[in-house]
């Protein structure tokens, strides 16, 4: 099933071209001169870009501001330490979003009246955690729950505000994985179901993994989205991670550099990721198509 | 015939200033003579010192208490008690006016700096300097240097301290960007962490989820925060208070610009950090009679 180097990428089930590979579609599909006017192109347009920001009459103030060189080197390295602090919070939040937020999804899509009230609690929560700002819900655990002093339950700001993220993200991706779930075909379960299968073996064996495989690009938006906002954290916890510390250097330097800093910080970990999803999905699709052809 | 008649009316007030300056008073008290000497100072009554504050007038700065009869409302100012109105009293006796010569205007803060003739002579409501404001009026050298000052839990050790050395094992926080801030890194260089919190209502937030062992904030709020009828943190209590730091926010009284009583204001003052009275002042209504009770000076040693 070799792809000819110049032939037009594959259509997909749904009979569209595929755009997700940026480079290899434009070489595959325009050819060299198609790449050259691309490069001519992408030349000019970024020029007109850069000559009409640079040339504005007050550049060197803005790149005193947000483009400063020397704050840039004498902040980063501080910035980037508290970094690992973001990694941390990310890690064991997504870690728990993607358990609980599959529990939630699974719940929802229960079948049969008995479930009704398992259903409700899992709209409503759904419902009420996307709809409340996660920095509400932040403040309100971080401060709200260890200001209560009852006994036994953490008091750690940490603890809560990290809380508070799982909460409002598994809203979240309960609704990916849902979405996941919905769109396989009901024929599925009904074929697990006549192999002999229980209503959860279809769904555990059957429905989940297809759905899961379906659903993750759009997870992949939720965690990237998701690893920029550890930065609220500490908005109740205080102690600087990566943002923080870029702030304590914007307001004590009145300039804005650091937070290009954190930026970078944040950029370096979520463009490997999307690619290595990229990567992922395509080699899940080249194994399913190699598997279709036998 | 327009500019005539602005003409006339200079000459006029030129006229009515000069009038004012011959006009005999009563003998001076201070020494140096010239433009200071009680009969040569331009006021805007004649024979009393006439001072803006803001009504209601708030402690620690006025603590009088309500007179019967006078239109301030929860402070007098005629009282002379609190620390602006003893500054203010401190300075009129330098300049060679008796108590009953004094007389207070209630003057809203933005009036203190909007364009147009005052009804005051200099204006005194924990005004901090700063070079725009400045653009707008003239201020008189300080008579007070903001300091920070530590609120924490009644009972809890961090309480205990007395000196900023003793400070160093805590966990210390304060907003973002702050001077209150600079002091827990340049001053107190605790062990733990420093707390950077996004606004003074966080910090707050902070101590009474007990976050944090301490928050800096600057003296005035600190006292707001632990204030017997407020007490945002429960039970809170202000710990002490830190020296002023060289580039500290100062306090000033305010002057219509040109005005040449500020430079006499100014020679009061001086002569009163001379003789300690500023100094002895302070100590009295911002650390010893404070709404919160005594705030001590933390050591340095």
């Amino acid at each position: 099933m070799a792809t000819p180097p110049d032939a037009p990428a594959p259509p997909d089930e749904f009979g569209g071209s595929r755009r997700s590979h940026l480079f290899r579609d434009l070489f595959r599909q325009e050819g060299t001169k198609g790449v050259a006017v691309a490069v001519v192109s992408t030349i000019v347009v970024f020029g007109v870009i850069v000559y009409v920001v640079t040339h504005s009459p007050n550049w060197p103030a803005v790149k005193h501001l947000f483009f400063n060189g020397k704050e840039f080197v004498s902040t980063f390295p501080e910035i980037a330490s508290k970094f690992v602090r973001n990694i941390e919070y990310f890690l064991i939040c997504e870690v728990v979003i993607l358990a609980f937020a599959l529990f939630l999804a699974v719940l929802r899509s229960l079948p049969g009246p008995v479930f009704f009230p398992l259903r409700l609690m899992a709209v409503v929560y759904t419902d009420v955690f996307r709809g409340i700002p996660t920095i509400l819900v932040i403040y309100l655990l971080g401060f709200g729950v260890p200001a209560l002093a009852l006994k036994g339950v953490p008091s750690s700001a940490t603890f809560w505000a990290l809380v508070a993220l799982i909460l409002s993200y598994s809203a979240y991706v309960a609704e990916v994985y849902r979405a996941g779930i919905e769109s396989i075909h009901p024929s599925q379960a009904a074929a697990a179901r006549s192999l002999g299968l229980t209503r959860w073996k279809a769904m555990r064996f059957v429905v989940i993994p297809q759905a899961v495989r379906r659903v993750v690009p759009p997870l992949l938006n939720d965690f990237v989205a998701l690893q920029k906002d550890t930065a609220l954290v500490a908005f109740v916890v205080a102690v600087p991670e990566a943002f923080l510390q870029a702030q304590i250097f914007q307001q004590g330097d009145f300039n804005f550099t650091p937070l290009l800093c954190a930026a970078l910080l944040f950029l370096m970990i979520t463009i490997p990721l999307t690619r290595l999803v990229d990567y992922l999905l395509a080699r899940q699709r080249r194994r399913r198509q190699a598997g279709s052809a036998l | 015939m327009r500019r005539m008649t602005v003409m006339a009316f200079v000459l006029a007030l030129v006229g009515a200033a000069c009038g004012k300056a011959a006009s005999p008073g009563p003998a001076p008290t201070t020494a140096g003579a010239d433009a200071c000497a009680k009969q040569n100072l331009q006021l805007v009554n004649d024979g009393k010192l006439t001072i803006g504050t803001s009504n209601p007038a708030y402690p620690p700065y006025f603590v009088g208490g309500h007179t019967a009869g006078s239109p301030w409302k929860s402070n007098d100012p005629h009282t002379g008690k609190g620390f602006e109105s003893a500054v203010a009293y401190a300075v009129a006796n330098q300049l060679g006016f008796s108590k009953s010569e004094v007389a207070w205007v209630p003057s809203p803060f933005n009036q203190s700096y909007a364009p147009g003739p005052k009804n005051w002579d200099f204006n005194i409501q924990q005004i901090s300097y700063s070079p725009q404001r400045a653009q707008a009026v003239d201020f008189s050298d300080s008579y007070y240097d903001q300091s920070e000052a530590l609120v924490a839990v009644k009972g809890t050790p961090i309480t205990k301290a007395r000196t900023i050395s003793d400070l160093k094992p805590y966990k210390l926080a304060a907003p973002i960007g702050t001077t209150s801030y600079d002091v827990i890194t340049n001053v107190i260089k605790p062990t733990q962490e420093p707390r950077s919190y996004q606004s003074l209502a966080d910090a707050v937030a902070a101590l009474n989820a007990r976050q944090v062992d301490g928050i800096i904030v600057d003296f005035p709020t600190a006292l707001y925060i632990a204030d017997p009828y407020v007490q945002q943190v429960k039970n809170s209590v202000v710990v002490g208070q830190f020296p002023p730091q060289a580039n500290s926010e100062y306090f000033g009284m305010t002057f219509v610009k040109g005005n040449p009583l500020r430079d006499c204001v100014n020679k009061a003052l001086a002569a009163m950090r001379a003789d300690g009275t500023l100094q002895a002042i302070t100590k009295e209504w911002l650390s010893k009679k404070t709404n919160v009770g005594e705030v001590p000076v933390f050591s340095t040693s």
